[in-house]
């Protein structure tokens, strides 16, 4: 096993972990601000009994999300080191933005939101839930932004890199890097608005159906009831509405990704050939015949979606050089599942919401038991969203923009080739005449470039095997306390409606504690 | 001012910033082991439980502007130092879980594993910034695009390991004079002779380090002769170490942390004009170190990173002080908390 295979499944494994929880937090914070604004609004006690509820949990989930996170900064430094030299002076920006605009903003106000209520006044604390809510938010542009600038790079150039006043060679090649040009360029990259609604969009479908599974086992269990259904149907409404917005967000991100990875698109769709593109229900991509096998298709439904025309040809893998082409079979997979996950909430929301207006929703417990368990789903759907993007992006880590002739079309090179723009590096002289004929690179960086020079493939499998033993034991220690916080449950009201800090001080085994039960 | 020196010196702040805040906390986890009943020790969880995340947050923005602005250094110190950053993300990872998960449950031995776990990681995270401080000022060989070529072991010499204890002893009693301003009772005198303890272990280990450094490594010191203003650093140091006993004997207690605060500042400081005007000294050929201009991003990024420090660190210090204005005073057990 090499670096570079070994520091990807580091990558995937270590990202794949974290990702669990900023789409659950980025969720749950807009459900929490909803919450104590309607507390703010009523006064209604069973308002601040759910917020509170859901801020205990919000903050368990957040420590780890931050625990986890952590290590993603880090890891750039530690296993692609040539990939932050070469990119740094751009992705590093956003990075930096993230910490000072979004970081600082969520863990100052989290400290008032997890233990404030006692020290600051109702309205405090609503504009701190909506602060730590502004701050996940931020955090998500930021790391969008980054990402999609490897996707889609704009707002820089590529150069040879100074040492003293002097181009720098090394071995005799000149070290390059990426630059910014345009700051705004590069925030506003082709593909960045797109994937940030669709990654919030995702957030959003994992929080409400995050609140929709707790909500709808205490239903089954019938316990805490009028919280259960208020939480419920407001994360119902919200649930239907994203669930939707993501079929319409996912459409223009298709269309959005052909016009600017045409190779990450083939993958997607299993398209080995250039030609009119079905859209595949089911298949299993084969890559040695270069076909889809047992495939379930719609004749020309990725044409249609894409170009508007069902007999239009997109590009096929075999339009790009063999070492340009990304894997198919993880992308094909991920992105199916994802897509049929997709059409799964819509029809599962619509299908409650219709209940709802029937004034029969909380009596099917079927459709309540399918809740319990779909957050499963939005989890897996957030999750292999991502993997079909980065694993679609391969062989590159910063893909070169597709060259293009006057039509905006791509360039086809003699070869029968989709052509990507290269770098012209000006020579010192005396190396012109050895280097000049021989150098002219992509504009972008090979996944296999940009491992650290000095990391061993020993190091990479000592911290994979130490991560996936701390990952398991912090994964199941999370399910245990997440599980024992669920089984507790809000605090009760007390019939009356007495204010519910007058109920909570009231109670001396949870004094006014709500992320722990304290013992007699 | 000079795009390349106002960052080094930014960058300073920040690494101050971070010392000085999560100094405090890590100290506390140090200092865990102390608290002899379970109230005891939830009262020191409390203390910093508000707090410690954002504390954090500020290595966590030093390490991004670092990627920004000097992303040769921060590329070559990250994949050079391998295993010890691993080692400190594990610590990382493990003390934020041990604060959050252990009063979830109320087992004893659930509570005595991430008690524990508090202690060693908050002591290793401590130690390894220090070791890499240590490394840092005795500098590392480089190939000649500025990559480590050493192993693990190179990294671990004594001089080094030396340097990891500084922090350990100064954390702690940082830590200790911060306890003792949020507690009271029986506790609170145990943690007054422990102050005392802490800040004679940090003057021993500070006098052996400087009396090391300078045998050692006599161009660390080097920049005090160019730049003999910065003397006051050296000056204040000495001021603000020899003032923490007076201020504990006078029972000036928030004296005494201001004291350890800027004690702090300048052990920064010192690190900084040890290593300027690099950013990574190359032990094997002084051509190949990393310095403040050639490890540094184009002059244009540098100054959008101005820009975005510029907005953001005045909403940063206004979150921070009204954080740290909310949780004033000391702290109790049965509040909200762990």
């Amino acid at each position: 096993m090499d670096v570079v295979f070994l520091s990807r499944l580091q990558f995937a494994l270590t990202i794949m972990f974290h990702y669990l929880f900023p789409p659950l937090t980025i969720g749950m914070a807009v459900v929490m601000v909803f919450l104590e604004a309607r507390f703010l609004r009523t006064r209604d006690p069973i308002y601040e009994q759910a917020a509170r509820f859901w801020t205990s949990i919000f903050a368990l989930n957040f420590a780890v999300g931050v625990a986890t996170g952590i290590v993603m900064e880090f890891e750039f430094g530690t296993n692609w080191a040539a990939y932050s030299r070469f990119v740094g002076d751009v992705f590093g920006s956003a990075l930096a933005a993230e910490g000072i605009f979004a970081f600082f903003l969520e863990s100052g106000f989290l400290a008032l939101l997890v233990f404030g209520w006692d020290r600051v006044g109702p309205r405090m604390h609503f504009f701190s839930t909506l602060m730590v809510s502004l701050g996940s938010i931020f955090s998500s542009i930021w790391i969008v932004v980054a990402n999609s600038w490897q996707q889609t790079p704009a707002g820089h150039h590529i150069v040879q890199m100074q040492r003293d006043g002097q181009p720098w060679f090394v071995n005799g090649e000149p070290v390059l890097r990426a630059e910014i040009t345009d700051f705004w360029q590069l925030v506003f990259n082709p593909s960045t608005v797109h994937r940030l609604v669709h990654v919030w969009i995702g957030a959003f479908i994992m929080g409400t159906f995050f609140i929709m599974s707790v909500s709808a086992w205490y239903l089954l269990k019938r316990r805490h009831i009028t919280f259960a259904e208020r939480s419920f149907e407001g994360a119902l409404l919200l649930g239907t509405i994203f669930s939707l917005g993501a079929a319409v967000s996912g459409h223009f991100q298709g269309q959005n990704v052909y016009r600017h990875q045409p190779a990450k698109m083939a993958a997607f769709e299993a398209l080995y050939h250039t030609g009119p593109a079905p859209l595949t229900l089911f298949g299993i991509p084969d890559d040695d015949e270069r076909r889809v096998k047992a495939e379930i298709a719609f004749p020309g439904g990725t044409s249609l979606l894409v170009k508007g025309d069902l007999k239009a040809p997109l590009l096929g893998l075999d339009a790009f050089r063999p070492e340009d082409r990304p894997p198919v079979f993880i992308p094909f997979v991920s992105y199916h599942v994802m897509a049929i996950l997709g059409v799964f909430f819509i029809g599962l929301t619509l299908l409650a919401c219709f209940f709802r207006v029937k004034g029969s929703l909380f009596q099917k417990r079927w459709l309540l038991w399918i809740f319990v368990v779909s957050v499963l789903g939005a989890v897996a759907a957030n999750e292999l969203g991502w993997t079909a993007a980065e694993v679609g992006r391969q062989p590159w880590v910063v893909v070169p923009p597709v060259l293009r002739g006057p039509d905006g079309e791509p360039v086809v090179g003699p070869d029968g080739f989709v052509r990507y723009e290269t770098v012209r590096i000006p020579m010192a002289r005396e190396r012109a005449a050895l280097q000049s004929a021989l150098f002219a690179p992509p504009a972008g960086l090979r996944t296999k470039d940009a491992v650290s020079e000095s990391v061993s493939a020993e190091e990479v499998l000592t911290s994979i095997i130490l991560f996936g033993l701390i990952y398991l034991l912090l994964g199941a220690v999370w399910v245990f306390v997440l599980n024992h916080k669920i089984q507790t449950g809000p605090l009760a009201l007390e019939p009356g409606g007495r204010n519910l800090r007058e109920v909570v001080t009231a109670r001396a085994d949870h004094r006014q504690s709500l992320t722990e039960a304290k013992g007699p | 001012m000079d795009l390349h020196i106002l960052w080094f010196v930014i960058l300073g702040a920040l690494l101050a910033g971070y010392a000085i805040l999560d100094g405090f906390d890590l100290g506390v986890g140090i200092l865990h082991p102390l608290a002899r009943t379970d109230r005891e020790r939830r009262l020191f969880l409390n203390a910093i439980g508000p707090l410690w995340d954002g504390n954090e947050v500020w290595l966590v923005t030093f390490g991004g502007a670092l990627f920004a602005m000097f992303p040769e250094a921060y590329a070559t110190i990250f994949s050079g130092f391998y295993l010890a950053f691993m080692v400190l993300l594990f610590a990382l990872i493990a003390r934020a879980v041990s604060i959050e998960f252990r009063g979830k449950m109320h087992a004893e031995g659930w509570r005595r594993f991430w008690d524990w776990t508090f202690f060693g990681s908050s002591l290793t995270a401590t130690v390894i910034f220090g070791v890499g401080v240590g490394n840092a000022i005795g500098g590392v060989p480089l190939d000649e695009r500025g990559a480590y070529i050493g192993t693990l072991s190179d990294l671990l010499h004594p001089y080094a390991l030396l340097i990891g204890l500084l922090p350990a002893a100064l954390f702690a009693m940082h830590g200790a004079i911060y306890l003792f301003l949020k507690t009271s009772g029986g506790v609170q005198e145990r943690l007054g002779r422990w102050m005392w303890h802490t800040w004679g272990l940090f003057l021993f280990l500070y006098l052996v380090a400087t009396i090391l450094t300078l045998l050692r490594y006599p161009h660390a010191a080097t920049n005090f002769q160019r730049h003999p203003w910065a003397v006051i650093g050296i000056i204040l140091n000495l001021l603000a170490i020899t003032n923490i006993p007076r201020a504990l004997f006078r029972q000036r207690y928030a004296e005494a942390f201001l004291c350890s605060s800027i004690t702090i500042a300048c052990m920064v400081f010192l690190f900084a004009m040890a290593l300027y005007p690099n950013m990574l000294v190359a032990s094997n050929d002084a051509d190949r170190s990393w310095t403040i201009v050639n490890a540094a991003s184009s002059e244009k990024t540098l100054r959008i990173g101005l820009l975005i420090a510029g907005i953001g660190m005045p909403f940063v210090l206004a979150y921070t002080g009204i954080v740290y204005w909310t949780f004033r005073g000391k702290v109790k057990t049965e509040e909200a908390g762990y």
